[in-house]
């Protein structure tokens, strides 16, 4: 699904560099769902970006289903972001100023599909969620747990092959993280979809099928938990 | 798509009512002033009832003679005499009809004191002129060979003198001494058309000093209608050919060696002199045009700086949202065309307030009686151009700061 070579991220501003991911190089098969791990500020987000194609390596190689992502047009990388990936991010990212319905319908908008086909695949994935009572409400009228489970729901109602998740469960309560978790496995196990997370939480790190640590930018360790 | 962008943006101007409201009231402010300015400028100027065909007719309304040995001067309407002898002889014109300056008399009827505005008339000045009878006939020849004591009354005279909507034809009215039997009854026009607006029109026969004077200065101003526009200047030129070969008449000291008289389209006369004034083909016209089109320019670039403005303020502050449908798949040139349409919707709301306040306003003066007749309307011309060019600034400002806010690499539109 994925394969990372070689990746390098520096960060430069005017008085310093900062070498952000140093000669990673990952492979993540189809359907497998891995964790990530590692303190503060030793590159997770911005592995996680690059392979989401939020962001350009400074060296490397990013492939993802058998694709040389390098010199993609801005039109190639949209529709690639577009079919293939789902993003859940660690403070939501919700438009304020949508309602819940519209803010799940997003990726859909930027695809060639109905606004009747749009709003039955965002009401379905609301429902996934267990939020489809909520469908009018806007995120400022949301919790936490309500606001990152709409996030989900946007991530999963394109369909994507591949969903990256930057700490899903950081903002809540180890109940409601345990409730995120249990989709995220049910996606992974269902619907055969890639999850690559990254979390804080050495538990939650557990139930996925492999987990790798990053220190200072550099991959460290690997430890696969196939025995559960 | 389209009522998803429709709901942002109306979702963005709800969120950020000042500064909608600032944008929404600079258009609509200026748009509405431009709309009701051209409004006032062809109630005055263009061709309107009753002179529809002003666009091809020209005025006089001054002659100045010059005594250039004591720089002595006169200057001011012409007679009956010098019209017939010098203007309706001409051969260019289709036809020339002439009316005294509108003056004021005071009189009696249905038991109260109506000040009326008086004309006398030809009777070329009724075929040139679309006058609509709202009953009887206008004046003609042969109540000058018969010279016979006879009038036209506008409607809103009748229904002073003689009661609301009562037939008046045949019936006297009773102006400055004489007893006048009612002809006609027109639909009234607008006091600020000069050259024809009067409440009563009497034939000019039963004015008493200037059909028999031999003077060349009068109340009398005349109307010279030419075939058709592109004969205007034959006519100009025609008139300018006869001018130096009038024999000047000496009036006791007074003995003037030069005639100044030309024939002006209806503005220049208007005009008559200063910076609008002109020679009379045209050009003081063009001049005022182009000021008008400036001025109008430079009063639309102050909404539209500040349209400028809001509208990269309002494109900065959503990097956020930028970042977003990027991580979802909003291309670049989605997120411009996103804002572009926003900016457009704004835009055309401001231009659609407008519309409803000048509508409003112009209904409003026009009912209120502040001119009688009053017959402002919308030019349809200045509302689509105006729109047109607030929709050009709407896309200036829209564009640029959408092109760069949708470059702005993803990972840093979402950490702002
Ligand atoms: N735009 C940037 N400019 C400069 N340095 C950056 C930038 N973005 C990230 N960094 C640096 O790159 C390193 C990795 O950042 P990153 O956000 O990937 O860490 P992280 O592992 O996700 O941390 P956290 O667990 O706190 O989210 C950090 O040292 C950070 O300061
Ligand atoms: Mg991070």
């Amino acid at each position: 699904m994925i394969h990372l070579k070689n990746i390098e991220k520096v960060y430069r501003t005017d008085t310093v560099e900062t070498l952000a991911l140093h000669n990673i190089s990952l492979d993540i098969a189809k359907g497998e769902f891995l964790s990530i791990m590692g303190p503060s500020g030793c590159g997770k987000s911005t592995l996680l970006n690059i392979m989401g194609l939020l962001d350009e390596p400074s060296a490397g190689v990013v492939n993802i289903e058998n694709e040389t992502i390098t010199g993609f047009s801005d039109k190639k990388l949209s529709r690639f972001r577009n079919r293939k990936i789902g993003f859940i991010f660690q403070s939501y990212h919700l438009i304020n100023d949508l309602p819940v319905l519209d803010n799940v319908e997003l990726p859909l908008l930027y695809r060639d599909v109905s606004g009747a086909e749009r709003r039955r695949l965002a009401t379905e994935a609301l429902e996934k969620v267990g939020l489809s009572n909520r469908m009018k409400h806007y995120p400022s009228q949301l919790s936490g747990g309500q606001k990152q489970r709409v996030a989900i729901a946007r991530a999963i109602v394109g369909r994507p092959d591949l969903i990256l998740a930057d700490e899903p469960t950081g903002n809540l309560d180890s109940a409601m993280g345990n409730e995120i978790m249990e989709i995220l496995e049910q996606l992974n196990r269902n619907d055969r979809t890639t999850i690559v997370m990254v979390t804080h939480d050495e538990g939650m790190a557990r139930r996925t099928h492999r987990l790798v640590r990053l220190f200072d930018g550099s991959l460290v360790s690997s430890n696969s938990f196939y025995n559960d | 798509m389209f009522k998803n962008y429709l709901k942002i943006t109306l979702a963005v101007m709800r969120r950020r009512k000042f500064f909608t409201f600032i944008s929404l009231f600079g258009i609509s402010i200026t748009l509405t002033i431009l709309i009701v300015l051209t409004a006032f400028y062809e109630h005055m100027f263009a061709g309107k009832y009753p002179e529809v065909y002003r666009d091809r007719s020209l005025f006089s309304t001054m002659i100045e003679e010059t005594d250039t040995s004591t720089g002595g001067m006169r200057r001011g309407p012409m007679s009956i005499y010098f019209i017939k002898k010098y203007i309706s002889t001409l051969k260019t014109p289709e036809k020339v009809g002439f009316s005294s300056s509108p003056n004021t008399v005071n009189t009696y009827g249905n038991g109260k004191k109506l000040k009326l505005y008086y004309k006398y008339t030809d009777a070329n000045f009724w075929e040139i002129l679309s006058f609509e009878f709202l009953e009887g006939k206008p004046i003609t020849q042969q109540h000058f060979d018969n010279n016979e004591a006879v009038a036209v009354i506008n409607d809103e005279t009748r229904d002073d003198y003689f009661g609301k909507g009562v037939s008046a034809t045949g019936k006297t009215i009773e102006i400055n001494g004489q007893n006048l039997r009612v002809i006609g009854v027109v639909r009234g026009s607008p006091i600020t058309r000069m050259m024809v607006s009067a409440d009563v029109y009497m034939p000019y026969h039963l004015q008493k000093v200037d059909p028999l004077t031999t003077s060349f200065n009068g109340a009398y101003q005349p109307i010279i209608l030419a075939k058709n526009e592109r004969d205007l200047p034959l006519v100009q030129a025609e008139f300018n050919e006869v001018v130096p070969r009038i024999p000047l008449q000496q009036d006791g000291d007074f003995k003037p060696h030069v005639l100044n008289a030309k024939l002006e389209l209806y503005f220049e006369s208007f005009m008559m002199s200063g910076p609008f004034g002109g020679s009379g083909n045209g050009e003081a016209q063009r001049r005022f045009y182009i000021f008008a089109t400036l001025f109008a320019l430079f009063f639309m670039s102050l909404p539209a700086i500040n349209l400028v403005n809001i509208n990269v303020s309002r494109i900065l502050e959503r990097s956020s949202e930028i970042g977003i449908r990027k991580a979802f798949g909003a291309s670049s040139k989605t997120l411009v065309y996103q804002f572009v349409l926003e900016n457009i919707l704004l835009t055309l709301m401001g231009g659609a307030l407008a519309l409803i306040i000048a509508a409003v306003f112009l209904w409003w003066f026009n009912a209120s009686h502040f001119i009688d007749y009053a017959d402002l309307a919308i030019n349809w011309t200045v509302v689509i151009v105006t729109i047109a060019l607030s929709l050009v600034f709407g896309l200036m400002s829209g564009v640029f700061p959408a092109w760069r806010m949708s470059k702005l690499p993803i990972v840093e539109a979402l950490r702002a």
